[in-house]
């Protein structure tokens, strides 16, 4: 029973790491029609962004604790948030009107660009985060150990989700995000500039990879130039699973890959570990491709 | 007549292949497993292109396929005990990179039913996923090595063996393009519906399209296994795929010469620029960047003259192309 309720934490945490960064490719999927491959990468960054800050940061405050947390990340959402608007308008932007097929492997390319970029720049081999919060036990029993940490990605996560919601359904800018994501054309008429809300989905989804990466960096603290590729792969699948497109969707799909993803390493074998996620994908693609929560698309001739 | 020079094309090809093999030993044994790699890698990205420029769906999972195919092969010949340099292995190991093929074929055919309902960005994660699903499932078997790897592999792959595969796909696939079956590759690619509402179903080329792309890529995977004589799961992971993928893309999806010229040129540009090796990388993922913002028909691939198009009346400005 206490095995079972620690790998329920774990996945939680983990689920709703992998929930945060399914939401920016569902809301990128959404405005563009088109999988963001760079998200993973973008989530990569922000981690190395917080590296970098963490240790100038954390002395200004005395020491780790809530306070210095919460600016490492606001700062990381931040640097993210540019990032993600600068790739939009140079690699994206002047593929608007291309084929599908161009886009996506421009994706990919700029995918490959920051991992291997980024191994120049940062180098290889991994690095260690540095702790934000003291690390201490909520509950510490025989064979249940519960850190602050677990708890505090969870309870993040879901407040970050809650502002999402808001931003989403009850700002204006939402409204024009959701009309946009409708139809383009149609909004476009209606007065609504697509760029700013393309970039502004951007900003949104960026700023979530982020704020995902300082979370994943407290709990799992180390990190190297390629490890986006499989959160961002799984955090794909998640928003598969959800349903493309729908923020529910990625929410729950992300917090479903985690919970699998840790029961199975869990109870069945640690090295189906990767491999697991990718065959959720297969199965949801064959039997239920609009994903739990998604309506289905006919395709327009 | 065409058909006819083509199969003699194919003929003094696997002639020449044949010849140059019985001096590959004269050759600096350092150019002669560059020219072996060059050779592997026109079989990998003209058998991705198959995939990826004819019939237009975008796969990621090429070194799944290739590492099948290594496996499969491997596996055939240490169990028959084949060993280099001996004449007499050469049926036998013509058997194992068939065997090697057919595998992969299948599994090509497992992945191709599932890609008939999948689009673009789907099919190029699930492709990759199974990539990915192949690599750890290598990596547990035990009696494929796990992730120590395949050792003591036979090193029969000579120059014959490569150029003459190479040979007889590009005769394949240069015979398929022309022939009905080609243009309704194109058809589908162009236009799935329009292809289907004139009776060109897209299932059947697609289906055909990943087996044959699979099986060569299984037959490549079986050439290398026998030159490097190690195999291991990792070799196989999905850089290697995106590597094919950047060939293809960087020699023009659809262009059977750009694809092989590409191959040529990013089998040997990291090797002559040995001392910046770690951009190597990096200037693929800008290479692809680059030809995609300027030139997505690739370095070498026809150029579709959208603005003759356009003025002509083909085509009105905010098309759907």
């Amino acid at each position: 029973m206490s095995e079972f309720l620690q790998q329920l934490i774990n996945g939680l945490s983990l689920g709703s790491i992998y929930a945060l960064i399914a939401l920016g490719y569902t809301m990128i999927y959404g405005v563009l029609r088109f999988i963001n491959f760079a998200h993973g990468d973008v989530f990569m960054l922000g981690a190395f962004a917080g590296f970098y800050m963490a240790p100038h940061i954390i002395p200004f405050f005395g020491g780790a604790g809530i306070l210095p947390a919460l600016t490492v990340m606001l700062l990381t959402m931040v640097i993210c948030a540019i990032i993600g608007v600068i790739i939009e308008k140079l690699a994206y932007r002047p593929l608007r009107s291309r084929p599908k097929l161009t886009v996506l492997i421009t994706a990919i390319g700029m995918s490959l660009f920051l991992e291997f970029g980024g191994q120049l720049v940062f180098g290889p081999d991994p690095k260690l985060y540095p702790a934000l919060l003291p690390s201490a036990n909520i509950v510490n029993a025989k064979d249940l150990v519960i850190g602050t940490n677990s708890v505090v990605v969870i309870l993040t996560a879901l407040v970050l989700m809650l502002i999402l919601r808001l931003i989403v359904f009850k700002t204006r800018l939402g409204t024009a995000m959701r009309a946009v994501s409708y139809d383009h054309r149609a909004a476009s008429l209606m007065g609504i500039n697509i760029d700013t809300i393309i970039s502004f989905t951007f900003i949104i989804g960026s700023g979530l990879a982020a704020a995902a990466a300082t979370l994943y960096a407290t709990v799992y603290p180390s990190i190297n130039p390629l490890m986006g590729i499989m959160p961002g792969l799984k955090a794909f699948i998640a928003a598969v699973l959800g349903g493309i497109g729908n923020l529910y969707g990625a929410a729950v799909g992300g917090v479903l890959i985690g919970l699998i993803e840790t029961f199975v390493t869990g109870y069945v074998s640690p090295i189906l570990r990767d491999a697991i996620a990718f065959g959720i994908l297969i199965l949801i693609l064959l039997f239920k491709p609009s994903g739990l929560l998604g309506k289905f698309e006919a395709e327009k001739v | 007549m065409k058909r006819h020079r083509s199969k003699i094309f194919l003929g003094v090809a696997v002639g020449m292949a044949g010849l140059i093999a019985l001096f590959e030993g004269q050759i600096n044994p350092y150019y002669f497993q560059i020219i072996m790699y060059i050779g592997i890698n026109i079989i990998l990205a003209s058998s991705l292109n198959l995939i990826n420029g004819f019939a237009g769906q975008f796969s990621l999972g090429h070194a799944g396929f290739m590492s099948i195919g290594a496996y499969t092969s491997a596996l055939i010949t240490s169990s028959l005990k084949l060993s280099a340099g001996d004449a007499s292995a050469y049926p036998l190991f013509l058997l194992a990179l068939l065997g090697g093929g057919l595998v992969a074929s299948v599994f090509g055919l497992l992945v191709g039913i599932p890609s008939l309902r999948l689009k673009g960005d789907y099919l190029a994660i699930t492709t990759l996923g199974l990539g990915e699903i192949i690599r750890v499932v290598i990596q547990s078997l035990d009696f494929l090595g796990g992730a120590r790897g395949f050792s003591g592999i036979a090193k029969i792959s000579n120059f014959f063996w490569v150029y003459a595969t190479v040979a007889l796909l590009i005769y394949l696939i240069s015979n398929m393009i022309g022939s009905t079956y080609g243009k309704g590759f194109l058809a589908v690619k162009d236009d799935e519906v329009a292809a289907e509402a004139i009776g060109i179903g897209g299932t059947r080329y697609k289906i055909i399209a990943f087996v044959m792309g699979a099986f060569f890529a299984g037959v490549a995977g079986g050439l290398y296994a026998h030159f490097v004589t190690y195999i291991n799961p990792s070799q196989f992971g999905f850089l290697r795929s995106f590597e094919i993928v950047v060939m293809v893309v960087v020699g023009g999806m659809g262009s059977i010469i750009g694809v092989i010229l590409a191959a040529v040129l990013l089998t040997i540009l990291p090797e002559a620029l040995r001392t910046i090796a770690q951009y190597r990388m990096v200037i693929y993922a800008l290479l692809l960047i680059i030809i995609m913002i300027s030139r997505p028909q690739g370095l070498f691939g026809a150029r579709v003259k959208w603005k003759k198009l356009l003025r002509r009346g083909k085509i009105a400005p905010g098309d759907r192309v």
